[in-house]
Formats: C-alpha cells, sequence, structure tokens
C-alpha cells in the first residue's frame, strides 16, 4: 500500500461521483475537491456502507454537521460503494453530508491518500482534515472496527481557524 | 495517536452532573448516553445490575450524548430528564425514560412528568422553551471533544472504556479499576 499522507502535504486533487447523481433523470454530480479551496474539507474514508461502524461514525459527523459549518468547514465521506448505494444509505439513515463513490477506477483516490486496503478492495477508516489552501493538516488512520469520533477533527478545526486569525492580525499591523 | 484510542474526559465530574453514590466511592463510573439509543436502553439495565452489586464502591454519572438526526425524540427526552433534575427528580425521570423508550414523545413525556410526581405545568414550560437545550448541547460537545464516539461510552475514572460492556466484563474492569 502506498504510505499515508501525512500533515504539511499537499492533499492531492480529485473529481469523484456524488450520492447526487444516482436518482433517475439526475445530471451525473461530481465533486472536484479544489473547487473547495478557500474551506476546510475532512475527509472521511470508511470501509462501506451499511456496516455498523461506519453507520455510528457518519452519524456523530451527522449530528456535528452544524458545529463543522461554524468552523467553515464541509465534510465529506468516501467509499468504494456506488453512488446508487450511497443514495440509499444516506436517504435509510437521514445522513445529510456528501457521500462520494471512489467507485472507478476502483480505489484511486484512497490509494492517492495512501489508505486503500489491497486484499480487502476497499478503504481503510481514515480521517483527513485539509485547509482551505489544500494542505493536510490532520491525517489519521484508526483500526477498522473503531469508531475515532471527532475530537482530533475539531482541535484541528480550531487550529486552523486560530492560524488564520493570528495571520490576519499580523496583516493588520 | 495514543489519545485518539484512549482518550481521558475532558469535563471532570463536577457540581453540574447527575451522580448516583457517594464521592467518596472507590471507582467513578460516566455514561454519554441517548434515551431513544437502544443500546443505551440494554446498557441501562446493566448498569442497575452493576450498580447493585458494587455498592456503595460505585459512583455513576450519566451526560447526555442525544444523537438527534437519528432520533428525533431524543433531544427532549434528554430536555425532560434535566428538567426533573431542578425538582431534584433527574434519576427518576431517567428510569423511566429508559423504561419506556418505545414512547417518548412531547404527550408521553408529560404523563411520565406527571407520573414521577412532578410539577406538570412547570415541565411543561421547560419542555416548550427549551429551557435546558442548551445545557444538553454542552453535555454533547463535552463529549465529543472527550473522545465520545457513539452511545454509549462509558468512562472509567476519567478514561474512556473501550471493551464490550456487558455486565461481566463492566464489573471486573470496575473492581480492578486504582483507587483514586
Amino acid at each position: 500500500m502506498s504510505e499515508l499522507l501525512k500533515a504539511g502535504e499537499k492533499a492531492p486533487d480529485f473529481t469523484l461521483s456524488s450520492h447526487a447523481g444516482a436518482a433517475a433523470g439526475d445530471a451525473e454530480e461530481k465533486l472536484v475537491l479544489s473547487k473547495l479551496r478557500g474551506r476546510n474539507v475532512i475527509l472521511a474514508f470508511y470501509p462501506a456502507d451499511w456496516s455498523a461502524v461506519c453507520g455510528d461514525q457518519l452519524a456523530l459527523y451527522n449530528e456535528l454537521l452544524p458545529t463543522f459549518e461554524k468552523q467553515n468547514a464541509e465534510l465529506v465521506g468516501i467509499s468504494v460503494d456506488g453512488v446508487f448505494c450511497h443514495a440509499a444509505f444516506r436517504e435509510a439513515r437521514g445522513y445529510k453530508m456528501i457521500l462520494l463513490s471512489d467507485f472507478e477506477p476502483k480505489g484511486e483516490v484512497s490509494k492517492k491518500y495512501g489508505v486503500y486496503r489491497e486484499g480487502d478492495g476497499f478503504s481503510e477508516r481514515a480521517l483527513f482534515v485539509i485547509d482551505g489552501d489544500g494542505v493536510i493538516r490532520y491525517s489519521y488512520v484508526s483500526p477498522l472496527g473503531v469508531n475515532p469520533g471527532a475530537k482530533e477533527i475539531l482541535q484541528t478545526l480550531k487550529e486552523i481557524q486560530a492560524d488564520k486569525s493570528e495571520a490576519g492580525a499580523e496583516a493588520n499591523v | 495517536m495514543s489519545n485518539t484510542e484512549t482518550p481521558e474526559l475532558t469535563v471532570p465530574v463536577g457540581a453540574h452532573d447527575h451522580v448516583q453514590g457517594s464521592d467518596g466511592a472507590r471507582v467513578t463510573l460516566v455514561e454519554y448516553g441517548d434515551y431513544q439509543c437502544p443500546h443505551c436502553g440494554r446498557a441501562y439495565l446493566i448498569v442497575k445490575k452493576v450498580q447493585a452489586k458494587m455498592g456503595d464502591k460505585l459512583r455513576f454519572v450519566f451526560r447526555n450524548f442525544p444523537l438527534t438526526q437519528a432520533h428525533p425524540d431524543a433531544l427532549h427526552a434528554a430536555e425532560a430528564a434535566e428538567s426533573a433534575a431542578t425538582q431534584g427528580k433527574f434519576w427518576e425521570m431517567h428510569d423511566m425514560l429508559y423504561e419506556n423508550q418505545n414512547a417518548l414523545d412531547d404527550e408521553s413525556l408529560i404523563a411520565y412528568a406527571a407520573n414521577i410526581g412532578l410539577d406538570v405545568e412547570k415541565f411543561r414550560e421547560d419542555l416548550q422553551n427549551d429551557a435546558f437545550e442548551e445545557r444538553v448541547r454542552e453535555d454533547f460537545m463535552g463529549g465529543v471533544e472527550s473522545g465520545v464516539n457513539g452511545t454509549p461510552t462509558f468512562f472509567i475514572n476519567g478514561v474512556r472504556f473501550n471493551q464490550p460492556w456487558d455486565e461481566e466484563t463492566l464489573l471486573k474492569t470496575l473492581e480492578a479499576a486504582p483507587f483514586t
């Protein structure tokens, strides 16, 4: 497996289809990471839709979306599941975050971030917090069955916001 | 990043908490729970058994962690227990809610309030005004910052308990916890 990207590295750009393209007659929706520049982005890679831990993990993030929003952050879930699977999963659970399909070529984006499990054919349970300049500020791979929660995400977002206000204060001198 | 795997409580047990058992107890068990969560419903019964077995060796603290997107009645249920607390009946309401998890709509909450002898008008007002919503959300955020990742999450003497919370494992771990 390629190596886990670390804090300080540039987040590789990607374009992936989202759940939103799954309804009949919908135009296919793509998300381009670099289009989110200026906002903080939380990438939550997870092994699969419907499995218990992912469900709990995403339920927690769903609850925290307004909190992330206050920190100028967008949370995006990524797995190798297809868009139709994501759409059904999202609707069944009432999730409001964007879910992306790392489906074709399978696992390509997960591989770029160093979080693809070759033997298993799915992504690690991994978190990346990316700042508005597209730089990774935090990365973490959780043991597969363990929900990593949101503690470090919130800490990192606070650090990013603190850096920004510091930079702003300097610019005003 | 070991602290991601064994995080510690960032909000120490204090005067704002709902506590069963004495401050002098040998071990403190903190639960972050959601009244509408079926796992928490099972944990409720297990904690009761553990409390009965450990007696005054155990201090138990309950904090709110409602996943309101998944459980639409969980926030009001948590507020109901907080409102009951101001009338000195937190634990009566807490137990009532877990014993009636399948009916946590406002009507039912008001019936439970009457049942445990609360001033129902005051209680109804609290619910309508969401008087304790902020308190509940503070518990929630304190939980997230302490590494609570789902419900129920337990902390034993301030450190997250990562094992299965069946009666045997929980009891064994509590009995073995170092004196604090």
